[in-house]
């Protein structure tokens, strides 16, 4: 490992992002009207099958949105790199391809953290109640594993994929998925069994399942369940990402 | 001047030190069906200025990204700066630095950053880091504008800037793809100047690749010229041109022109000579110091002179006599008649 490497590259994730405040407002909309349509809007004609606030229900899977999104769009920021050309001027440093990876995971995980962040403090402005537990701290662990997970896979899909178009179709067609068959904005037991196999082999059921009992108390899986398979998502999906990098083409 | 005689300490220090800092052995690289390069060797000496010159798509840049491990080689191999390019990678690319033919900054930062963040992945540490930048910003005259994103740059300054990234971590070698491509001429002099400046004041071997024969030609000590992947003639511009048999005297003669063609036609030194209506071509070595010789000799003859002209061959030139086509799209069907002809009687 380079750990120069990974500085590097986290530090110019964390300068990048916030010097581009155009963007972060953009990223922020999209959190910002789930939180005001559904848990406010939405929310209010809901009653959830176990009782209790909708908006409390649903910033969890919001948190969880923001991360996923995010998240591929960092790790898919090597596409950018490579059009732009800087990604030759990285890989022609003697420096190993996986400490870029792991560079590059850290540096988005930061970013997706701080957004992550700021969709918790609006939705604490707008009603949402924070349940202290000796789980809350793990929100944060919860947090960066989502994150982890997602920038591996948006850092192995922009490594694959290289042209633009082919790589926005690609990553619609996964995180549109991946959030409304997770337990984001529903609770999974309402859905009938069949489309319940696909949210459980969703990592991000896992996470927001996971923030739902650190930040509420309350959540469908044990908390070790939600740790397990975040972890197994994240280790394999950098793996997969690392290889993917590691194969890719300057062009 | 310190890092200059550090550069020249650790030379010094390393025993099996190579006589050349690059040895290409039959490089190779296919793409599918498509042969890039097919079979380049050459070497390039300690602390030369190297010239790859070729139209685009010839193979000059994939040689480079082979040379500098961005690219495999289909097969063959090379050595850099001592090391093999396919076996010891890593320890290649620490003593390389490049410029790319395409833009590889990142724009949403700032110069300064751009050379601290290159700095950094060649683990420089943080007092030599500053002291470095320090240097290379007044090289590149970039000072006042280190604190600007580089978006906001001309492109004569990115690529300033890009050169100077590719010296920060005073490399051995330096690679320049295509360095001054769609600069303006004064930014390209500009450039000129200062990559001699490089190879003069730190001894940096330069390969350099470019479609312009003019900086082939000012800049290399020795030029390669490759068509369709491969090396088709390689020396130094002076011997390349020597090649073509030498400078064309035309002298223009109103009268006796028959008198000064036998005559001119037994001495040794003028190689060939051709008449077109009242003109005298001649083929000599160095042809400025024959010109006032041949106005002598037309003088002991009585033979009055109306004009001399003297055409030295450039590089160009050579390029048409080894490929068989100008470099550049631009120069019309007409210029090259000329040129072949005027090959065909200097040069075969």
């Amino acid at each position: 490992m380079d750990t120069n490497a990974i500085y590097v590259l986290w530090l110019r994730d964390v300068k990048r992002f916030l010097r581009a405040k155009s963007r972060i407002v953009g990223i922020l909309m999209m959190p910002i009207f789930f939180l005001l349509g559904l848990g406010l809007g939405l929310g209010s004609l809901i009653h959830l099958p176990g009782g209790g606030n909708y908006l409390d229900f649903i910033v969890p899977g919001i948190i969880g949105m923001s991360l996923l999104f995010t998240s591929i769009f960092t790790g898919s920021a090597v596409l950018w790199d490579r059009q732009f050309g800087f990604l030759k001027e990285i890989l022609v440093t003697p420096n190993s391809r996986t400490s870029v990876v792991v560079g590059r995971i850290l540096g988005g995980a930061t970013t997706a953290l701080a957004q992550a962040f700021i969709v918790v403090v609006i939705a604490m402005a707008i009603g949402f109640g924070i349940h202290l537990s000796v789980f809350t701290p793990l929100a944060i662990v919860f947090m960066l594993l989502i994150a982890w997970t997602f920038i591996s896979l948006g850092l192995a899909l922009g490594s694959l994929i290289s042209d633009f178009q082919g790589f926005q179709l690609v990553t619609s067609f996964f995180t549109m998925p991946l959030f409304f068959l997770s337990d984001g904005i529903f609770p999974v037991s309402v859905l009938p069994s069949y489309v319940r196999i696909v949210t459980y082999a969703n990592p991000l059921t896992y996470g927001i399942d996971g923030l739902r009992i650190a930040l509420l108390g309350t959540g469908t899986f044990s908390v070790w369940t939600d740790l397990i398979a975040l972890l197994i998502s994240s280790a394999v999906l950098t793996v997969v990402a690392a290889y993917a990098f590691t194969k890719t083409d300057v062009g | 001047m310190k890092q200059e005689d550090k550069q020249s300490h650790k030379r010094e220090n390393k025993p099996e030190q190579a006589k050349y800092d690059i040895e290409a052995d039959n490089l190779v690289k296919k793409f599918g069906e498509f042969t890039a390069v097919d079979g380049i060797s050459f070497q390039v000496k300690e602390g030369e200025i190297f010239g790859f010159l070729g139209p685009n798509g010839a193979g000059k840049t994939t040689t480079i990204k082979m040379l500098t491990t961005l690219l495999a080689p289909t097969s063959g191999t090379a050595r850099v700066a001592g090391n093999d390019i396919k076996k010891e990678p890593n320890a290649v690319r620490k003593s390389i630095g490049i410029v790319f033919q395409d833009p590889s900054l990142d724009e949403d930062l700032t110069g300064r950053e751009n050379l601290e963040f290159h700095a950094i992945l060649y683990k420089i540490g943080k007092e030599k880091r500053q002291e470095k930048i320090a240097e290379i910003l007044k090289l590149i005259e970039l000072e006042d504008k280190a604190d600007v994103l580089v978006k906001n740059y001309s492109g004569g300054m990115k690529r300033r800037l890009e050169i100077g990234r590719g010296l920060l971590h005073e490399p051995k070698v330096l690679f320049l793809d295509e360095p001054t491509l769609g600069l303006d001429v004064q930014t390209r002099r500009h450039i000129w100047e200062y990559i001699k400046k490089l190879n003069d004041m730190h001894k940096i071997t330069l390969i350099l690749t470019t479609h312009y024969i003019e900086e082939a030609d000012y800049l290399s000590q020795r030029v390669a010229f490759v068509d369709h992947g491969k090396i088709v003639a390689l020396d130094t511009p002076k011997a390349l041109k020597d090649r073509l048999g030498g400078d064309v005297i035309s002298v223009q003669i109103n009268k006796d022109i028959d008198t000064l063609e036998k005559h001119f036609k037994t001495l040794e030194w003028i190689k060939n000579v051709s008449r077109h209506e009242n003109y005298l071509d001649m083929t000599v070595m160095e042809g400025e110091k024959k010109i006032p010789d041949i106005i002598r000799i037309a003088g002991e003859k009585n033979v009055s002179i109306g004009s001399v002209n003297l055409h030295k061959p450039s590089l160009e030139d050579v390029f048409i006599y080894y490929t068989g086509s100008t470099i550049r799209e631009e120069a019309g069907e007409g210029m090259r008649g000329i040129m072949r002809a005027r090959m065909r009687r200097g040069g075969r």
